[in-house]
């Protein structure tokens, strides 16, 4: 269990001092923000670099499917390719983790015995987040009961919007205790959130309410993981990590869908919250179809020739 | 897992350099009468990279008469349509040949391909794209009905930007009518000379663009020459002064552009991350090398304790080495000169105790390099308070109230720039009315566009080069 | 030009000889001399013409006076000859009176330079015959450039409020920010005034230099200074601050040198420098002071300024040009 990372105990958490809290932090300027992330996008990442670069963010991909649509199957044979990526390389790393719905939690933990990749889901009424309190926090504990070692759950926007931070505050510790020991993200749903200072106040919030990861995106609403958020997020966990010693994760989801995007992405990490971050352990990309790309890329690096999609397995 | 970026070299094969370069004096490539040269070095690795003709008093009068001859038989003859056509041409032209030049810029000035490439190309094909739309429209600039040309203008640029200065000058000395001889400055004329084929491959009518290479006593007698109307220089307050001074008593109009020591006051309620970003680039944007460079950072009390931290941590993120690079934040100083000059002056900051730091940063055994230094507990009175260094070196004040913020600011001789940040509109603007400057960024540094007039108050020069303003400098 | 020095006591003006000037009908002293003498039946106030410092009416810090004649060579009166000192605390006045002027809103300026023309309206009798008297001007001529001075400082209270708008504007800047660029005062201006054109002259230069936020340090006419000293106090009853204009009457060669090399002086106006000017350009040089050249011509009085739209040429030479960015953003 994380230590109490919070100054916002029970009695102290009224949405006068939580309003007082966030909406003291620095503000940040879009313009300046984009600015930096355009900057730093046109890092020129390349040979051995790109190589590792390649490996690093297949090792902290979220193999995600998060579709109504989703089957056993489908979500067994996600979980194959979770495992071993590359069933022509083994020299691939497995993924950081695969990430479906609560009803799947059973099938992709048994998919992936033995391999050592936990299961995270989604939970709390995912997308919308739109359910009662008590249902949330059943989705959670079911999904934990059913073996799932990381929590991704979303918080309440419209609560967030109109100011009520309390009761965002309030849902995610209550999350987090139901989470028992499995990890928790919070989903800010940036693209709902709107402005960076949005996105800064949601960040500080959900890292003071006992979040291990701040995530940005469900993936079902645009925009989402886009460079500037994911940086304006980085910069929460590094300040919160100064102030209190204490590394909270980042993860982009959703978006992301090549090489070079996760590569602007490793830079952003490189570059803002530092190399410290550099791992599966405090930096996820949240994607299904990167992964392929990944695998391409690296293949066009060892080879030298360019690979076809038809030679990646694509569900 | 530590994630080192590999070298990724832009490719110097788009460069074809000459070994020698001559004169272009009314539409050709001619010798200088004294055949003397100087050599130009790569200031990265300090090789050679070309040689060219010193053009002296003889060459400045050939140069003068072609340009007054090209002004009077061609060029305020052509309707302004057309010459803007011609300068559309050769935006153009710069644009496809872009990334040649911002290597060969990189090469000759020692400034990270990554600003060449993004920053100076682009803003030079820019400018000539501007400046060629108002040539047949100058009627509407607000200057009279019918304005002009003041007939031939001699210009002298510095090494810092220096196709982008180029292009500063030229651009709106042609779209009014009139035609130039220009001298680039004695470390940096390749790119002048490829403008030079360039103005050749547009079909200019030979005469209109003169380019004289060589060093001061080429830019002396380009600036003493009777036979010109108009001098425009950018450069030192020093030199600035020299030029005032030869130019009183003639007919010529003077425009200069001269140093700077911007103040860049962060308000305790700032956007802390985008104010770092601002700090930074605003002093080590070219290295420093920038007369509006945001050398004296001005950080509210409250705040300091947070700031500084974070924009060391910042600092400490720039990457410094090959120009050509493409991860390069920090290239090389421009030539022995100037380093010896910033470091003498931050010499002087080791003497009056001020405190000095810089990240651990390896510099390249050879070429011209200095690293990113931060100076604190500068007060107004020492030297790095008030001298420009030129170079890659901010001095850090500390303020309380906003008054005492726009007194420091302006408590210089110079004018050049200002920058002001905090997320509070109304002290935005209270600040930016107060402070004696020609651009104030407000949560923002180191813009610059061809529509926005840019120029000094007080030592920082006069006139304004860029939009409807950089017209007026050209017109009689 | 002899210069006089001299205490204040040995200054009073006790003598009953002289030009009657502006203080209208003299009590008994014909010009030609022809009337027998007779005494007077009411002895005329003769104003002592002084310098106007920082809003004040001080004689020269050097005690130091020259006379002063009309153009047919009567002796008019004695005026203040400014020193290099004076003008140091001229420059001093303009500078501290700067930040207020230049703070004040442009409808207020644009009010006071209004009511400029409306006290000076209100003397027009004293203006006329100060300036035939110092051109030699029929009278007819002379109304005419009352009434031409009087309608310029209207026309520069038209301009406070408008040159900014003319002169500036947004910039669309390719990229996500407001920038907009907007003239300002550029701080002291050290004005030589017309030599030929005391009263004309002198308003079509001081005018555009405050109309637009600057303050100024006038060296006026050496030869024809008393309408200087007149406007003076049109200027001090017309709630224009202390210090915006100040007025130095005595001779450009001597002052002007300390003007021109001024470091707190921000432009020169050399309108009247006639041929110092190149020297004051030179030494302006030092500290990049502005300098507005004179112009062709001259040597046609008060004739020359006549025309009714002298446009922006007379303030932009004096205005900077201050840019703005801000971005723009959620």
């Amino acid at each position: 269990m994380p230590v109490p990372h919070t100054a916002f105990e029970p009695e102290a958490r009224t949405n006068h001092a939580l309003r007082a809290y966030l909406h003291g932090l620095p503000g940040v300027d879009e313009v300046g923000a984009r600015a930096r992330a355009q900057d730093l996008s046109t890092r020129s990442i390349k040979t051995t670099a790109k190589a590792n670069a390649i490996d690093l963010a297949i090792s902290m991909v979220d193999l995600t499917t998060l579709e109504g649509a989703d089957t056993p199957g489908k979500v067994r044979s996600l979980c194959a390719k979770a495992a071993l990526p590359d069933p022509t390389d083994r020299t691939v790393p497995r993924v950081g983790a695969v990430c479906v719905y609560p009803d799947m939690v059973a099938t992709a933990v048994g998919a992936l015995q033995g391999t050592g990749i936990g299961v995270a889901s989604v939970a709390t009424a995912f997308p919308s987040g739109r359910a009662p309190m008590e249902v949330k926090l059943a989705d959670t504990r079911r999904a934990v009961a059913d073996g799932a070692s990381e929590i991704d759950m979303v918080i309440d926007r419209g609560a967030f919007l109109s100011g009520d931070y309390r009761k965002v505050f309030d849902e995610i510790v209550a999350v987090k205790e139901a989470c028992g020991d499995a990890h928790l993200k919070v989903i800010l749903e940036t693209g709902e959130l709107v402005t960076y200072d949005n996105v800064r106040r949601a960040s500080h919030l959900a890292i003071q309410a006992g979040g291990d990861f701040i995530k940005t995106s469900t993936g079902k609403v645009s925009p989402a993981a886009t460079l500037p958020v994911t940086l304006v997020m980085l910069e929460a966990v590094r300040d919160h990590h100064a102030a209190t010693g204490r590394h909270v994760g980042v993860k982009p989801a959703g978006g992301i869908r090549t090489t070079k995007d996760a590569i602007r992405n490793l830079v952003l990490v490189n570059e803002t919250a530092g190399p410290d971050w550099l791992t599966p352990d405090l930096f996820r990309i949240g994607a299904s179809s990167l992964l392929n790309d990944l695998l391409m890329q690296r293949t066009r690096l060892s080879t030298g020739t360019y690979p076809g999609p038809d030679y990646y397995t694509q569900d | 897992m530590i994630f080192e970026y590999a070298p990724a070299p832009e490719s110097r094969s788009v460069v074809s350099l000459r070994e020698t370069y001559d004169l272009f004096i009314d539409g050709e490539f001619t010798p200088a009468r004294s055949g003397d040269h100087l050599t130009v070095l790569n200031p990265a690795d300090e090789t050679e990279l070309a040689r060219v003709a010193v053009a002296g008093e003889a060459d400045v009068d050939r140069a003068v008469t072609a340009a007054r001859r090209a002004h009077e038989t061609v060029w305020s003859r052509m309707s302004g349509a057309e010459r803007g056509k011609y300068l559309f041409r050769i935006a153009r032209i710069i644009q496809e040949r872009s990334r040649e030049l911002a290597v060969l810029e990189s090469m000759d000035n020692g400034k990270p391909v990554k600003e060449t490439r993004d920053v100076d190309l682009p803003l030079v094909a820019a400018h000539f794209f501007y400046y060629a739309g108002w040539a047949d429209k100058l009627a509407h600039a607000g200057f009279g009905p019918d304005p002009k040309p003041l007939g031939v203008a001699a210009q002298v640029i510095p090494w810092n930007f220096p196709l982008l200065m180029l292009a500063w000058k030229i651009a709106p000395a042609l779209a009014t009518g009139n035609t130039v001889v220009l001298k680039p400055a004695e470390t940096t004329p390749l790119t002048a000379l490829v403008f030079a084929q360039i103005c050749q491959e547009a079909d200019l009518p030979p005469g209109v663009v003169n380019i004289l290479t060589g060093a001061g006593e080429t830019g002396r007698a380009l600036v003493g020459h009777p036979g010109t109307d108009k001098v425009a220089f950018t450069g030192s307050t020093e030199v600035g002064r020299q030029i005032a001074r030869a130019v009183a008593g003639t007919d010529k109009r003077l425009t200069l552009e001269l140093g700077g020591k911007g103040a860049n006051i962060v308000y305790d309620d700032a956007a802390l991350d985008q104010a770092v970003e601002g700090v930074v680039s605003g002093i080590f944007f070219n290295q420093g090398h920038v007369c509006c460079a945001g050398s004296r950072l001005l950080v509210q009390e409250s705040v300091a304790d947070e700031f500084l931290p974070r924009l060391k941590e910042r600092i400490a993120k720039l990457r410094l080495g090959d120009p050509l690079d493409k991860n390069t934040d920090i290239g090389a100083i421009n030539s022995a000169a100037q380093l010896e000059r910033v470091r003498e002056l931050t010499a002087t900051a080791d003497e009056e105790n001020v405190e000095r730091w810089s990240p651990a940063c390896e510099l390249p055994e050879h070429g011209y390099w200095f690293a990113p230094t931060v100076l604190t507990g500068v007060s107004q009175a020492h030297r790095v308070a008030r001298e420009e260094i030129f170079g890659p070196v901010l001095s850090v004040l500390t303020f309380r109230t906003p008054e005492e913020a726009v007194a420091k600011a302006n408590n210089t001789p110079y004018g050049l720039s200002a920058g002001v940040w905090t997320e509070k509109g109304s002290r935005m603007l209270w600040t930016a009315e107060r402070l004696r400057a020609g651009v104030i960024w407000s949560n923002t540094f180191n813009k610059f566009d061809p529509t926005s007039p840019f120029g000094g108050y007080k030592e920082s020069g006069y006139g304004r080069e860029g939009g409807r303003h950089g017209l007026e400098a050209y017109l009689g | 030009m002899a210069e006089r020095r001299g205490t204040k006591k040995s200054r009073k003006n006790t003598d009953t000889t002289g030009g009657a000037g502006a203080e209208g009908a003299d009590g008994g002293t014909a010009r030609d001399g022809t009337t027998e003498p007779r005494p007077p039946a009411r002895l005329a106030v003769r104003k002592t013409y002084k310098l106007y410092l920082g809003g004040a009416f001080p004689r020269s810090e050097s005690g130091r006076s020259y006379p002063v004649a009309s153009a047919d060579g009567t002796h008019l009166a004695n005026a203040s000859l400014a020193s290099r000192k004076d003008a140091r605390d001229a420059v001093t006045a303009a500078r501290k009176a700067f930040g207020g002027w230049s703070g004040r809103t442009a409808y207020n300026r644009g009010q006071i330079l209004y009511r400029v023309a409306e006290v000076m309206e209100g003397r027009r009798e004293q203006f006329a015959a100060q300036i035939a008297d110092a051109q030699g001007l029929p009278r007819a001529q002379a109304d005419r450039i009352v009434s031409a001075a009087v309608d310029r400082w209207v026309y520069y209270a038209g301009w406070t409020d408008k040159f900014a708008q003319v002169l500036g504007g947004a910039n669309p800047v390719s990229g996500p920010f407001y920038n907009h660029s907007a003239p300002e005062p550029t701080g002291v201006v050290a004005v030589f005034a017309p030599q030929d054109a005391p009263l004309l002259g002198l308003t079509s230069v001081i005018a555009p230099v405050i109309a637009t936020g600057n303050t100024a340090v006038v060296v006026t006419s050496e030869r024809a200074p008393l309408a200087a000293i007149d406007l003076a106090e049109v200027l001090a009853t017309s709630d224009l601050p202390g210090g915006v204009v100040n007025l130095l009457t005595g001779r450009a060669e001597e002052i002007g040198p300390h003007l021109a090399s001024h470091a707190d002086v921000n432009a020169l106006d050399l309108a009247g420098a006639g041929g110092l000017a190149v020297e004051f350009e030179r030494a302006a040089a030092t500290t990049l002071t502005r300098v507005l050249r004179p112009g062709p011509g001259g040597g046609d009085g008060e004739e020359a300024w006549l025309d009714t739209d002298p446009g922006t040429s007379r303030m932009t030479p004096f205005l900077e040009t201050k840019t703005v960015w801000h971005p723009v953003g959620v």
